[in-house]
């Protein structure tokens, strides 16, 4: 175990520069000028190098690519272009919102769709199942923005159960938690029905694997049979797939954010890509790239501790 | 009942219920199995053997299977009319199971000695620790090397033949009286399979336990069984004794499965091929009318596809299947 930790650890070295890297290059090839973009239509020339060379973009490619990576391992993301305000006292305002959203999205998940999806599985066929199955299609289905904006409809407009937006008072935390209900609902339950979608298959597969039979053969208890053997052995593939759920998960967060006006990253993505704020888009890009690399680590690491064909392989 | 006998089935019939339609695959099973005995069911893939031991075992999924017919007696009771928790008590106690495919039967994330220790612990209300202290002690039974090291490996780190004795240390933990053994030795390579059915023999006569023995293979039978049913399309065709079934076989279906062993004493000319039976088995969805056997058979006449022929005895302990040998 400790092997393979290690071993996986020492992987995401070179994944995260290959991402980083992708980044940069994205971010050069955007259309547009930064300086420009910043100065105006109507800057003159000396103005406009007199920015580049201040940003750094007069520089080679290759320095600049350098001095891209220096900073970032320095924790250094550089200064709002708009604003002045570094990068990284913006981002430690804003993380903490779409963590709290997309981390109760997924615990609502994982709580709601794994033991939905053995519910199902058990009941094979019959009516329990098909409206799962139903309901599950539609989860997958719908864009996390519609639904929310359903969940905005019904529970906040009609029955005035729930505040219509923002992230609640900093510092009040029952407020936070208010205000964290509806859009946790809107990203969770499409979690639950991918989620519940996964477990379900996952568990009919084991139920037919031939060790479920020996199990059954011992005259052990259908219980015991399902949740000792068939489940565990059905949670591995789950495992597997949360770390890209998770991650599918984040990208849906970017519109949950704007959909009920909360501060996240998503709102301060899509207000860097409006005003053309290459610093924060780039920023902004890079923190997801990470997260989701250490979401896929701890993923990995957790299937590795369920998992012995990992631990001793 | 005899003394001798421990298990009978009387009548079985499993219908499976499927999309396609209706396959019985057994369809009115008779046999018998004798205490301290091993009988030998034989047949081709698909003919009823692991369907009609999963019956005894009443583990036939459900849906699509159901036993609808028949009864299974063991030690004077039914097994079909016992209730779910009563069967359980039987079940890895008195009757276990072997399978055929080592790689896949053994559960990946728990370590060997745990499952064979499961078994103890729930059928004989030992303590966990004096369970596995039994679950070693199996291992070391079976010929597992290092048995106390071996217990805590997990499936993956043993080879199939150490899979497999793992899993004849879990049917025996229990002193069962019957333990039923589908195609044990189908997955392993022929060095293993000898060993594994020599252990086998050697166990059945330690714990005095029968044998239900499923195989394709007659000469896994000729090593092991004493009396032999032959099944054909969910049918018994033929039940001797398995010296008269290798000397004399009767139906036309086992001659040719005899003709198709190749013979150590016998040079099979250059120009000729090793026999075959010509033809495959009927698909179960849509039988023939009368003998199932006779599209493949080269003695087939007119009474042959008109009724399927009744199972009659036709010397003592010679059961027979077949219009050639007379209408009773």
């Amino acid at each position: 175990m400790i092997k393979y930790s290690i071993r996986r650890i020492l992987l995401t070295i070179p994944l995260l520069l290959v991402v980083l890297s992708m980044v940069f290059v994205f971010v050069r090839l955007a259309p547009g000028d930064p300086a420009m973009a910043m100065l105006g239509q109507y800057a003159t020339q000396e103005g406009l190098d007199a920015l580049r060379k201040q940003m750094g973009l007069d520089a080679p490619m290759w320095l600049q690519y350098l001095r891209f990576l220096g900073d970032l391992l320095r924790g250094d993301l550089g200064v709002s272009m708009l604003n002045g305000v570094p990068v990284v006292d913006q981002l430690r305002v804003v993380l903490p919102y779409t963590l709290e959203l997309t981390v109760s999205a997924m615990v609502l998940g994982v709580l709601l769709g794994v033991p939905m999806g053995v519910y199902t599985a058990l009941r094979r066929n019959r009516s329990a199942d098909y409206s799962g199955r139903v309901v599950s299609l539609v989860g997958i289905s719908i864009p996390s923005f519609f639904l929310g904006i359903l969940l905005l409809y019904v529970f906040s407009v009609r029955m005035d159960l729930f505040p219509v937006l923002g992230a609640g008072r900093d510092g009040d935390l029952g407020d936070r938690l208010y205000h964290l209900v509806l859009p946790t609902l809107s990203l969770g339950l499409i979690m639950t029905s991918y989620i519940m979608r996964m477990t379900r298959s996952s568990m009919l597969n084991v139920l037919n694997e031939d060790f479920v039979r020996t199990a059954k053969s011992k005259g052990l208890q259908e219980r015991i049979v399902v949740y000792k053997h068939a489940f565990m052995n059905a949670l591995i593939p789950v495992v597997s797939v949360l770390g890209i759920y998770f991650i599918i998960n984040l990208g849906s967060s970017i519109m949950t954010e704007i959909v009920f006006s909360r501060p996240g990253l998503g709102k301060l993505m899509v207000l860097a890509m409006k005003q053309r704020d290459y610093v924060v888009l780039q920023s902004v890009m890079v923190i997801y790239a990470t997260l989701a690399i250490f979401i896929n680590l701890f993923v990995d690491l957790i299937y590795g501790l369920i998992d012995p064909r990992i631990k001793y392989g | 009942m005899k003394n001798d006998i421990l298990l009978e089935v009387r009548d079985l019939h499993t219908h499976f219920y499927t999309d396609e339609g209706l396959v019985k695959a057994a369809d009115g099973i008779d046999i018998t199995i004798k205490k301290g005995k091993t009988l030998g069911l034989v047949g081709e893939s698909g003919c009823g053997k692991s369907v009609t031991a999963l019956s005894i075992m009443r583990l036939i999924q459900e849906p699509p299977g159901k036993i609808v017919k028949g009864e299974i007696l063991f030690d004077d009771q039914n097994l079909l009319k016992l209730s779910e928790a009563k069967m359980r008590h039987i079940r890895g106690n008195r009757i276990s199971m072997i399978f055929q495919e080592p790689m896949t039967s053994l559960n990946p994330l728990l370590r060997c000695g745990n499952q064979i220790a499961e078994a103890i612990s729930l059928h004989q209300g030992v303590s966990n620790r004096d369970a596995r202290a039994k679950a070693v002690e199996m291992l070391q039974k079976v010929g597992i090397p290092d048995p106390e090291g071996r217990a805590r490996e997990y499936p993956h780190q043993m080879s199939g033949g150490m899979r497999q004795r793992v899993m004849i240390a879990m049917a025996l933990s229990c002193n069962p009286e019957l333990m039923i053994a589908d195609e044990p030795t189908t997955a392993l390579d022929v060095s293993i399979q000898a060993q594994i059915l020599a252990l086998m023999n050697q166990l059945k006569e330690e714990f005095g336990a029968s044998i239900l023995l499923i195989t394709h293979d007659l000469g896994v039978i000729a090593d092991m069984a004493q009396s032999v049913a032959v099944m054909y399309a969910g049918k018994i065709v033929e039940y001797v004794d398995v010296v008269r079934l290798f000397d004399n076989p009767m139906h036309p279906y086992s001659v040719g499965l005899m003709e198709s062993i190749p013979k150590m004493d016998e040079v099979v000319p250059e120009d000729k091929i090793l026999r075959t039976i010509p033809g495959v088995v009927p698909s179960l969805y849509n039988l023939p009318s009368g003998c199932y056997f006779q599209e493949r058979c080269n003695e087939a006449f007119d009474a042959c596809g008109k009724k399927v022929p009744p199972l009659i005895e036709i010397e003592p302990g010679h059961l027979l299947r077949c219009w050639k040998y007379g209408q009773q």
